[in-house]
This record gives structure tokens, sequence and C-alpha cells, in this order.
């Protein structure tokens, strides 16, 4: 019997090619990644007495415990905006991302019984994290908005500007600097249990380390290159800028954290696609 | 016909233990050592080393090579560890494989454990969609589908309350609706009738018969010989990773059972649940005349069994029997010595006691053999399930034809004929 290699559907084959990550069978799934992200929005709060309102309770908690403790105790300069504000914007902001890195980066641990079983693109699970974070992000930033207007109306000197318009572009880079990350540990972690711990720990130490619970001019012109270096921090600081008007905004910061999140991106998407193929044989 | 599956040379490599050593300092310390030349430090003295793994290679599956015509429905059959499962897994694309290559046309769909991804807080309904979308159906599909999956799952009632408030068997049920509703090209079945009661089980044999008659193809792992020989048009035998046999399902079933029988023959000797004071004791049973293997039997077969004993001397007026009982543990058949003969005067203290069958009488199955004995009016040695044998199909009548179960499960030799009545 004679069949050409053109009639196959498929072919499973021992390792893919390093770049072969399969993109196109990612979109054909996006009714998973829908309905993953819709499993994951409708049965957080199920059972639970205030439902959606934790959406709005956990960062308002964390934004009192900051202006308490960092503002009103530490008595951290805030670029003269309300501390309220200041810490508020950074929450959601941070929340986004160290979400969408801590629940990616648990991708195979925690779907192991799942992957064990069927076959679909991997990938499909962190994206609908990414997504499912997204409605969370959304939620949290109309609230953020809501404060915002307050704010404005009780006469606090805040300057929304033109550079609201990058909002759809830091949000991408939030979200792939996530996603990178994420994957790259989660790929990790099929054969370095440890890393689960580092990642709890490490997304403490970044906060720290990006101008979250401080202003980037806080820090002294010395040692700025460092903070900078962070790919977060430009993120950050041009979210403030162009919705609270004080911020070091540089587009070639920018641009370098555009870099930064596609070599994360890539790198993570090539390690997970290696990893996928065989880690249920290490886990 | 066409085929659709094509396996070629197709090869898994395991690592016994843990592959590399769980932790990153473990494994700097292994691979500097390596590279210095110094051996493995973590290894025990005198432990293989096996580079930076710590366990041994198994080779799951081995230069496996074989293809599936379409519509053909496949049984899969083979010991526990024979690499069924490896297979499984590589051709659902749950790992991928260490060598080969697989060739596949259409859907594949795999049913290596039904239920995965339900969420336990999500209602019936919901978790249709998201099973569905994870077994690659899009939405519309499963909307489609939805009536006719409510119904095969029997839950209608229960369709909008979580699933973890379902029974098991409905959720069992519900499960195996939305994965056997998902029209696949290819269907991929590892022992999932083990669940739910036996009317469901059939349901799923049947639904099994449904997707091979539309012209699809099945893949059937099996530890139960009755449903593989119920829906298998072929089948393969699988053992220590290697296809053993690829042929008719009479053929290779028989083959599996008279190669396991080497592994399940426990010493009859050293069995401890017995009774009886132990003046003599059996040792050993086997089918020695008529069938293929020491623990089967055919159908009509001229049969002789085979009773090792061993006692303490003098065996005096010895009465041996010896019972036959479906697994269910009801007795068809019961033979004894003195029954059909005469109490044995005086034996030798060890030695073997041969039952005579003209033609076995049973109907192809799976039974258990138990064993009696009793010296001088004393029972000596009692077994149950001493051995157990399979039988299979044979030609009881000597017309060709081989007795099924629906006939009852005993059989006599009969003649039938007619005259007029004046």
């Amino acid at each position: 019997m004679t069949v050409n290699d053109q009639q196959w559907d498929l072919i499973i084959l021992p390792k893919r090619r390093l770049l072969d990550l399969h993109l196109k069978e990612l979109w054909s799934y996006r009714d998973l990644i829908l309905l993953f992200v819709w499993r994951d929005f409708v049965s957080v709060y199920k059972q639970t007495i205030l439902g959606p309102l934790w959406y709005l309770i956990q960062p308002l908690l964390t934004t009192i415990t900051f202006t308490v403790i960092f503002g009103n105790i530490a008595r951290l300069p805030t670029d003269g905006l309300p501390q309220f504000l200041f810490y508020m914007s950074g929450t959601v902001i941070w929340t986004y991302f160290a979400d969408s890195l801590t629940k990616t980066s648990n991708t195979f641990i925690q779907n192991i019984g799942l992957f064990g079983k069927v076959y679909f693109p991997r990938l499909v699970v962190p994206v609908s994290i990414l997504f499912s974070n997204l409605i969370t992000f959304v939620i949290q930033f109309i609230f953020f908005l809501g404060f915002m207007g307050f704010f404005v109306l009780r006469g606090s000197n805040i300057s929304p500007n033109i550079w609201i318009a990058l909002t759809p572009i830091l949000i991408l880079m939030l979200a792939g600097l996530g996603l990178g990350f994420g994957i790259l540990i989660s790929s990790l972690t099929t054969k370095y249990r440890d890393l689960r711990f580092l990642v709890q720990f490490g997304i403490q130490l970044l906060m720290y380390a990006t101008p979250i619970i401080y202003p980037a001019s806080s820090v002294s012109e010395r040692y700025r290159f460092l903070i900078f270096a962070n790919p977060l921090t430009s993120l950050v600081e041009t979210f403030r800028f162009a919705y609270l008007g004080t911020g070091d905004v540089n587009p070639l910061h920018l641009v370098y954290s555009f870099g930064f999140m596609l070599v994360v991106l890539f790198l993570g998407a090539v390690i997970f696609n290696r990893v996928e193929q065989t880690f249920m044989d290490t886990v | 016909m066409s085929t659709v599956i094509s396996v070629e040379n197709l090869s898994k490599v395991y690592h016994l233990g843990q592959i590399g050593t769980g932790t990153f300092a473990n494994d700097l310390k292994v691979w500097w050592a390596r590279k210095q030349g110094k051996p493995n430090p973590l290894l025990r003295v005198g432990q293989p080393d096996y580079g930076n793994r710590m366990g041994e290679e198994i080779w799951a599956l081995r230069d496996v090579t074989f293809t599936v015509e379409q519509g053909a429905v496949l049984g899969i059959i083979g010991r526990n560890g024979a690499g069924k499962s490896t297979l499984l897994k590589i051709l659902s694309r749950v790992t991928a494989p260490t060598g080969g290559m697989v060739k596949v046309k259409g859907r594949i769909a795999s049913l290596l454990e039904v239920g995965t991804g339900f969420h336990p807080d999500l209602t019936g309904r919901e978790n249709v969609y998201l099973n569905g979308a994870i077994l690659g159906m899009d939405r519309a599909e499963v909307r489609s589908k939805l009536d006719e999956i409510v119904d095969f799952a029997d839950v209608a009632q229960f369709l909008d309350t979580p699933v973890k408030r379902y029974s098991s068997g409905m959720y069992v049920r519900l499960a195996f609706a939305v994965a056997a509703h998902l029209d696949p090209e290819i269907l991929v079945v590892d022992e999932v009738l083990a669940v739910g009661d036996a009317e469901f089980q059939n349901k799923c044999l049947g639904k099994m018969g449904d997707v091979a008659r539309e012209g699809r193809t099945v893949l059937f792992v099996s530890h139960n010989m009755a449903s593989i020989r119920k829906l298998c048009t072929n089948c393969m035998l699988v053992d220590k990773g290697i296809v053993k046999v690829l042929g008719g399902t009479d053929e290779v079933i028989y083959q599996y059972l008279s190669t396991l029988q080497r592994f399940s023959l426990s010493s009859l000797e050293a069995r401890p649940d017995r009774e009886g004071d132990g003046r003599m004791r059996f040792t050993h049973f086997e089918v020695a005349e008529g069938s293929p293997s020491p623990d089967s039997a055919i159908v009509g077969a001229a049969t002789r069994f085979d009773l090792y004993y061993h006692g303490a001397p003098p065996l005096r007026n010895v009465q041996v029997s010896l019972g036959i009982y479906n697994p269910s543990g009801e007795r068809l058949l019961w033979m004894g010595n003195d029954t059909s003969g005469s109490l044995f005067k005086e034996i030798p203290s060890s030695g073997i006691i041969s039952v005579f069958l003209d033609h076995f009488p049973l109907v192809p199955g799976q039974y258990l053999v138990n064993l009696y004995c009793e010296v001088e009016k004393r029972k000596a040695d009692w077994v149950h399930s001493a051995a157990q044998i399979t039988v299979h199909p044979g030609d009881f009548y000597g017309n060709g034809k081989s007795p099924t179960v629906s006939t009852g499960p005993v059989l006599v030799l009969n003649s039938w004929s007619f005259r007029e009545r004046k």
C-alpha cells in the first residue's frame, strides 16, 4: 500500500524543531482558551459570601495597607501625588504582572492530571491565565479610575495626558513579561521544584526593585540605571505619568522593556515547547 | 480500505528512578564531578553509574511497527507493564516518543481516563462544554450534540447541578458520553469499561461497536478478553515493549493466554489457605491433555487433569474430588473418585492422580478449580480456587460449530430423531 505523506493529518515525531511552536494550533484551540478563562472566572468565587466583590476588596486593602505603612509611617515620597492614588496605581499594575507570573509558572505542576490524559497545545493554559487575569485587571483598573475621578473632583493635583493612548501597549508588555517569565519558570520547575519557592520569594523582592511603593525619581541618580535595568520600571513609570502626571518617561526605556519582553517570551516559548512534549515522564 | 495509523519503529525509553537528582545543587555537584572525571558523588558504593541519571533505562516500547486500516477495531492486549498504555499515550500525544514515527489520518480522541478536566463546581452542562473543548470540539459542535450527550448519559434532570453533587455513576456516564460523541475518526479506549454498572458498560460497548460500524477506527486496550472478543476484528499482543503477535482476535487471545499462564501459576504447594489435617497435600494441578497449556481446556476435547500430591504413608482409602466453579462461585461440575468409581485402596506417598473426561463439557470462559481429598474418612486437604482454567472455544458436538455461552453453562452430548405416531 502506498500512501504519500501529504495525506497524513498528524505526524508524531520524537522531537519538534526548536522553533516549531505550533502557534497555528493554539489558534484552533481558541474556544478552549475562552472556556478556561470563563471557568476560572465562574469557579473562583463559587461558594464565597462576597463573590466577585473580592476583585475590589483585594486592591483596596493592599492600597490602604501601603498607604498606612509606606506613606504614613515610613513617609516615602510619592512625587507629590495623593498617596492613595499613587499606591493604588502601583498595586493594580503589579497585581496583574505578579499574578500572571505566579499562576503561569505553575502550569505544568498544577495540570499534571489533565496533561497526562489529553492532548491540547499546552500553551492554552498559560494564555488563558493571562486573559483571566486581564479580566481582574480591567475590573480593578476601572475601580482605580473611579478613585481617580473622585480625587479630580476634590481638586487634587493630577493631570492625565496623551500618554494614556499607550495603555494597551503597556498592558501587552506586562502580559508578555509575565507570560515569558512564567512559562520559562514552569518549564524549569518540572525538573527543579526549588524554583517554586524561589518564585514566591523572588516576586516579593522584585516588587521592591520596581517603583511600586516609591517613585523612580526618589532613587539617587547614581543608581537610577539599576532600577531602569528592571524592564518593569519603565512600564510602571509610564503608566503613572499617563494617568497621574508624574513619573519618569523615556521612549528608550520603553523600547528596552519591549526588547526584553521579546527575548524572555521567545526563550520561554522555545523551552516550554521542548518541555511540554516529555514532561509527563519527568514529573 | 486505507491505512489510518502507521507506526514506524516506535521506541520509548523511560528512566527508572529519578531523572537528575531533583535539586539544582545536587545536579551541579554531579555535573562538576563528571567534568573533573570523578565518579558521581551521590551514588552509593557499587551502584552502577548511568551518567547524570540516577536510575536505569527501561524500554517501554522498542521498534514497534504496525499499521491500522480504516474501520478496524484493534484490540491491544498484554500483561501490566507490557507497553500498551505507553503506546496509547504516544498516539494520543500525551508524551513524545524517544524514536520512530507515527503517522495518523484524521482526528484521534482518547478515552484514556474519562472525566479529565471536569470541574467539580461547574454544572453538568458547563462541564460538557469544557470537557468537549478539552477533547478538541468547538462550541458549535458541542451545542449540536448536547441533547444526544445528555440522553446517552441519562442525566437530563441534573444538567444544571454542579457535578460535585453527582453520584460517581452519573459522573462517569456524563464524562464518557462527551468523549463518545466526539465523533473522531480514530477512537482510543483504555479500560474505561471497568467503570459504571453492567447496563452502562453494555451501552459503552454498543457505542464503540457503532463507532466501528460507521467506518471509524477503534483502538481498544483491555484486560477483559470477553469484551475484546466481542468488539475487535484484530488484536495485537504487546509484551515487553514489542509487538509479539498481530492477527485475528481469537488467535492472539489464545497466544496471550498461553503466555500468561507461565506467570500466574502460583505454587499450589505453598498455599497457606487450605483446610485438612495435611496427611496428604495437593502440590500441583494441571490440564495435562487436550489443551494448549496447563491451565486451559478446550470445549469438547478429551481432557485429563493431573493432580500432583504428596503425603505421609500409608495413604489408604483415599477419596479425591474436584469441583469446577464459575467466577461468581457457582459450582458447575463436581467429580469424585468414590462417586464415579471407588476409593483408592492405597496410593504411593507421592504421585499423580488423574481424572479423565471424554468431552470437556463447559462453554468458553474462566473457571476455578477446587480440590479436596480424604484419607480414611478424614479431611486431609481442601483448597479453594486451587487453580484457574480458561476454556477456549471448541467443537463439542463434532459438527464444526463452537457452542457459546448462550447455550447455558454445561454441555451434554445428545442426539435427536423423530418418528411418526400412528
